[in-house]
Formats: C-alpha cells, structure tokens, sequence
C-alpha cells in the first residue's frame, strides 16, 4: 500500500498534511519544489513539544529563521470561574492552573486573600511551616517532571523512569497529608485544610533520606554526561537583558547567574528563618538550567529537613487562624475514602449544637466577605514568579483573579531562545523554559 | 453587587445568604486617594519621579496606598512617558514589568475599562503598581511592548479577554480563545457558560439552554 502525503495549493503556497507514516512522499515531495522556506506546524499534538504546545517553525533547511508558539489549547476559563464562587472555593480552581505547581497556585492566591483580609500576621507559625514542607516538596515532583520528560524529548530515556520514581514518592507524601496526589486544595485562606497526620513527620524525614541517595542515579547519568552536554550546552541561549526585557524568571533568570529567588529577596511564609542557598549558573543556556534545577533538589530536601525540626516544636499548635468568621469550620480528616469532614466535626453539628451547625452553614454556602480593593502577591514557584492580581469589590466572591504564570510569561522568550538555531535544538530550549500548559492557558 | 454583572447560569446569586437574616445591607468603600506622607520608600518613589518627570502631576491623576501597596492611577496618554521614566531613572529603576492584567468596572462611568501593570525593581527590590483606565466607548490604551517586551503576549491576553485595544502593540491578535471567537468573555456583561459552542459544524447549545438550573 503507498500512502500518499495530501497536498492543495493555498494563497500562501502548497500545503502539506502529514499523518502517520507517510513521511517519506512528504520528503520525496518537498524535494521536487523549488521552495527554500518551509512553515513546518510543530503541534499541537506533538510528543515533544511540552503539552498542547503548537510551535510554528519557518525553517531554510534545518534552521529555524522564525518561531511561534501558538497557545490557548487548554484554556478553561479557571479566572472566570473564581468569579462565580466564594473566596475559599476560589482554590479548587486556582490549584488546577499549573498542575505540576498546585500549592505554589494556592499559596499565591491564598497570601493574596490574607493581605486583602489583613491577616497575613495572624496566619499560624505551625501552618506557614507546613505550606513551605509541601511547597518544596512540590518543587521537587515539578522539578523531576522538568528533568524527566525534558530529557525524554531530547531522547533520553532512562531518566525519565527515575525522575517518576521520586515524584511518585513526593505524591505518596502529598496522599498521606492531604489525601490528594494533585490539586489538592490544601492550603487556604488563614492556613491549610487540615493538620499533618500523625508520623507524617517521619515519613517525610524517611523519604529526604532516600531521595537524596536516588537524585544521584539522574545525577551519574547526565551530569558530564558528553552525549547530553552536546544536546544541551550553549543552546537555548537567552542572557541577563535577554531575560529582564522579556520579563523571566525562575531557572532560566537563574541560568544568566541573577540570584533572583524571591524566597531570599522578599521572604513569605517565614521563607528568611530558613538556611538554604539560591543556585546559579552563568552559561545562560539549556545545560546550565538543567543543572540549577538539579542542584535545587539538594536546596529543597534542605528546606524541608528544616521544616520537619520546626513542626516537631509545634506539635500541636493551630493550623488555621482563630478568626471563626474566616476559618473553614469543617475539620477535616483523611478516613477510609479520602478527606472529608471528620466524624468529631459532623457529630458536633448533627449532634450537640444548632448554633454550630448554623455558623458552619452560613460560612460553607456564603463564605466570608473580603474588604475592598486589590493586591499583588507572589511567590517563587518552580517555573519563576508566581504572581497573583486579586480585586475584591467587598463582597463574598473574588471580583477579579488574574494568575501571572510564569510559564505563560517564559514562553515568549522561545523565539529568542531558538531562531537562528537548528530546529532540533528548539526542543531543549522549549524543554528548559519548563512550561506547563496548564499554567499557560489556564 | 452591580445589576450589570452578568451572573450566567452557574454559582449562587446575590450574596449566597441562605438563613433568611440577609436583610443586613453593608456599604463597602473602595480605598480612595492617599496624602503625603505615603510611608515606608513609596515617598522617596513619589519623590524621585517627581524630579525626573516635571509633568508629573498632570500624568498622574491619584495615589492609592493600601495594605501596604502603592498604585499609581496614570492618565493613559502619558502612560509610556511614565513608563519610560519609571524604568530609566536610576533611582526608581523598574526594569521588569510582571504584564498588565484588566479589570472591568461596569459601574464606573467613561473608565469602566482598567489596566494594571505590576512593575518590579530588581535593583531596589520594590514594587509599585500602575493602574490606567480607559472609557467602554473608547477603549484605547498606549501600548507598553516598546518599553518592556515581555508585555506582549499579557497585552495580547487582556485584548483577548477585555477587549482593550493597546494602540502600538507589534500584533494585537486573540491568544487564548479562537481566533473567531465572538465578545471578550472576562467582561463582567459576559455570561459564565451561556455560549453556544460550534464544533465541527454541530452545535452544541449553552448550558442554560439544555435545561433549567435556575
């Protein structure tokens, strides 16, 4: 059977579809114009490209001479949505924006809300210790997410299979805690949905243990390695001005050797009580981001060992302000079938107070009212600046949340990284800008 | 809430108040302009931009601090001039402008559209806010692709979303919906799930439409 590539003629030349194995007429037929530019469509459904990523390459030969990324395959309207629900609800959607980050996305819109309500201070010790463990333990699952599969587009393979096997530790970790492996909901306004079960602590202190001993396996195979060096060293190559004009931040700043990291220059959560380092790199290209994201991982596990100390002083400290106009009244507890209400809460309301089961009532169903006006909170999120631009008209629902995402921020900078370049090196850079669709098209 | 705002089909409507006892109506202020002193570096901001920009209390129109941030209320035809001192002056320096996102205040007349630029100083470690609107009838606001590069796809974003037309800007085209998407859906007169959809010739109706959720 010959499989023949379709072709028609259009105002702006011959177009080609491609599917499956035909490639060879394709190239048969390419062969025969007398065309130099090709516009090759990379995506939207591409393996390579990072998610529904569609990359539109004019290419003379293999060298790309201009690059588009086209976007907005998974916009779901989450900004939108927030608008129609109350305040805390508002973190069921945020937590869904960049799915490899949930508790950066909840602990930036979550800060945002308690600026607006003005109980950033009175948010428990015991609950920002607990956001920071499960923000860098994010980092990490995000972190191995963008070492796993970037080196699984450029062709790598086995690094994949460990850089999964530590994320699924940090997952196992988040199941234990919030009862959910991804968008959680687990931080939330005036601080997190639940405490840590007991011994959490030490599994999340046995898991540091072994982690730092399996980082090593990814660590043998690609640091040095010659192969990856020559697929990743001076390619993706955007500098110090490159970055500040284009607004980037997060690694691939980092790459240019800024120590731009906004848990040292403006500490949230009690970010400045914590001795960790900001890793940098001064080749500003697709290796030496690769390797900030590697030597990050040691930074997290850093963070989080000096977590589990704090938590271990806290024991029993509140989670969640005392506020009861703001608190979530319903305590929640992981049982045999996931989170939910713990018996003691529900026999309290059922059982032994109207007055409760009203408060609880009036507070699910109509939340709290928020004061007028708006602010800007960020946090440094695994892909860069995670900011949040909250409006609140005085009312129970937010008027207005807008996400600045990093990854829909970095991936402008993809022309810039890539044109001019040969078009398989275009795959490292995408892969080191790390951008999660999710987060991009919200 | 305002009668303008288009409440579509999903969510509670009015406040959510299901006990009976929401008869209580509150009033709620928007924080207003602020007097000098304005605390903390926000002065020594006002200050320099002052010096470095003579027209300073023409451009700008009011300075709101509130909950600790400083937010510059900027008439939009002076928008890139400010910008340019904001970012040039070696004292203010802010180098990085976090995009712009939009905000719609149907209640607000002739400025019912709103811009409001983050901006960061790497240098000095601050923030400031810039906020412009511009009128539903004319929504027209400079473009800031010049200044700060990283603002095009934001501005492409809020075009795409508010229909806030950035004069200047290298390819105002839709970004997140279809190119031939009718309306701009984050406007509040823009209902949440009430649009018909077209999908390879069928169509699928609005959800309000298939059956009642009121």
């Amino acid at each position: 059977m010959t499989t023949q590539a379709s072709s028609r003629e259009t105002t702006e030349g011959r177009v080609y579809s491609v599917t499956g194995g035909d490639w060879d007429s394709l190239v048969t037929e390419i062969g025969q114009t007398k065309e130099e530019r090709v516009v090759v469509n990379m995506g939207p459904q591409h393996p390579s490209t990072h998610g529904v990523l569609r990359l539109i390459l004019e290419l003379e030969g293999e060298t790309v001479t201009e690059a588009r990324a086209g976007i907005g395959y998974l916009h779901t309207g989450i900004e939108k949505n927030t608008e129609y629900r109350t305040w805390t609800q508002g973190v069921t959607f945020v937590t869904r924006m960049d799915y490899l980050a949930p508790l950066f996305n909840e602990a930036a819109y979550c800060l945002g809300v308690e600026k607006l309500l003005g109980i950033t201070n009175d948010v428990p010790e015991r609950a920002s210790v607990i956001r920071v463990m499960m923000m860098e333990l994010n980092r990490i699952s995000s972190h191995m997410v963008a070492l796993g599969t970037g080196a699984l587009e450029l062709g790598a393979l086995s690094p994949m299979i460990f850089a999964f096997r530590e994320r699924e530790t940090v997952l196992d970790l988040f199941e234990m805690i919030s009862g959910l492996r991804m968008n959680m909901a687990y931080i939330r306004p005036g601080g997190v949905a639940q405490d840590i079960p007991e011994g959490a602590v030490t599994k999340v202190r046995e898991a540091v243990k072994k982690l730092r001993t399996n980082f090593k396996d990814n660590e043998k195979l690609l640091v040095g390695n010659t192969i990856w060096m020559k697929r990743t060293q001076g390619i993706g190559y955007l500098d110090l001005a490159g970055c500040i004009t284009l607004g980037v931040t997060g690694p691939v700043l980092r790459s240019t050797g800024m120590p731009w990291d906004l848990r040292k220059t403006e500490p949230y959560s009690g970010y400045e009580n914590y001795d960790f380092d900001v890793i940098t790199t001064d080749t500003c290209d697709v290796y030496g981001r690769f390797l900030i994201r590697m030597q990050e991982l040691e930074q997290s596990l850093r963070i989080i060992e000096q977590a589990c100390d704090k938590l271990d002083k806290l024991q029993g400290a509140p989670v969640m302000v005392a506020d009861k106009k703001i608190a979530w009244p319903a305590q929640l507890a992981v049982g045999g079938d996931g989170m939910g209400n713990s018996l003691n809460h529900i026999r309290e309301i059922m059982g032994e107070s109207m007055e409760a089961l009203i408060h609880h009532f009036k507070l699910v169903t109509e939340g709290f009212r928020v004061p007028a006006g708006q602010v800007y909170s960020t946090v440094e999120s695994p892909r860069g600046e995670t900011g949040v631009h909250l409006v609140s008209d005085g009312g129970t629902h937010p008027y207005r949340v807008h996400f600045r995402e990093p990854s829909f921020n970095n991936l402008q900078s993809t022309a810039a990284m890539s044109e001019g370049g040969m078009i398989a090196d275009i795959i490292g850079a995408v892969a080191s800008i790390d951008p999660v669709m999710g987060g991009v098209d919200r | 809430m305002s009668e303008n705002i288009e409440k579509g089909s999903f969510g509670v409507q009015g406040t959510g108040d299901t006990s009976g006892f929401g008869g209580l109506v509150r009033t709620t202020v928007a924080p207003g302009s602020t007097e000098r002193p304005y605390g903390g570096y926000f002065d020594h901001i006002a200050d320099e931009l002052e010096r470095a920009y003579p027209d300073f209390a023409d451009a700008i129109e009011r300075v709101v601090i509130d909950r600790g941030e400083l937010t510059m209320h900027v008439k939009r035809e002076r928008l890139v001039e400010v910008a340019l001192k904001l970012r040039d002056t070696e004292s203010l320096r802010f180098e990085v402008c976090l995009g712009v996102n939009g905000v719609h205040y149907p209640d607000q007349m002739g400025c019912e559209l709103h811009a409001v630029y983050p901006l960061l100083s790497m240098t000095h470690n601050r923030r400031i806010r810039l906020e412009v609107s511009a009128p539903d009838s004319d929504p027209h606001i400079p473009s800031l692709v010049e200044v700060w590069a990283g603002n095009n796809w934001h501005e492409r974003e809020t075009f795409d979303m508010f229909g806030l037309i950035f004069d200047g800007h290298p390819g105002l085209t839709r970004i997140l919906m279809p190119d031939d998407w009718q309306g701009h859906p984050q406007r509040k007169d823009y209902p949440l799930g009430g649009i018909a959809i077209e999908y390879k010739g069928a169509t699928v109706p609005a959800p309000s439409e298939r059956r009642s959720y009121k």
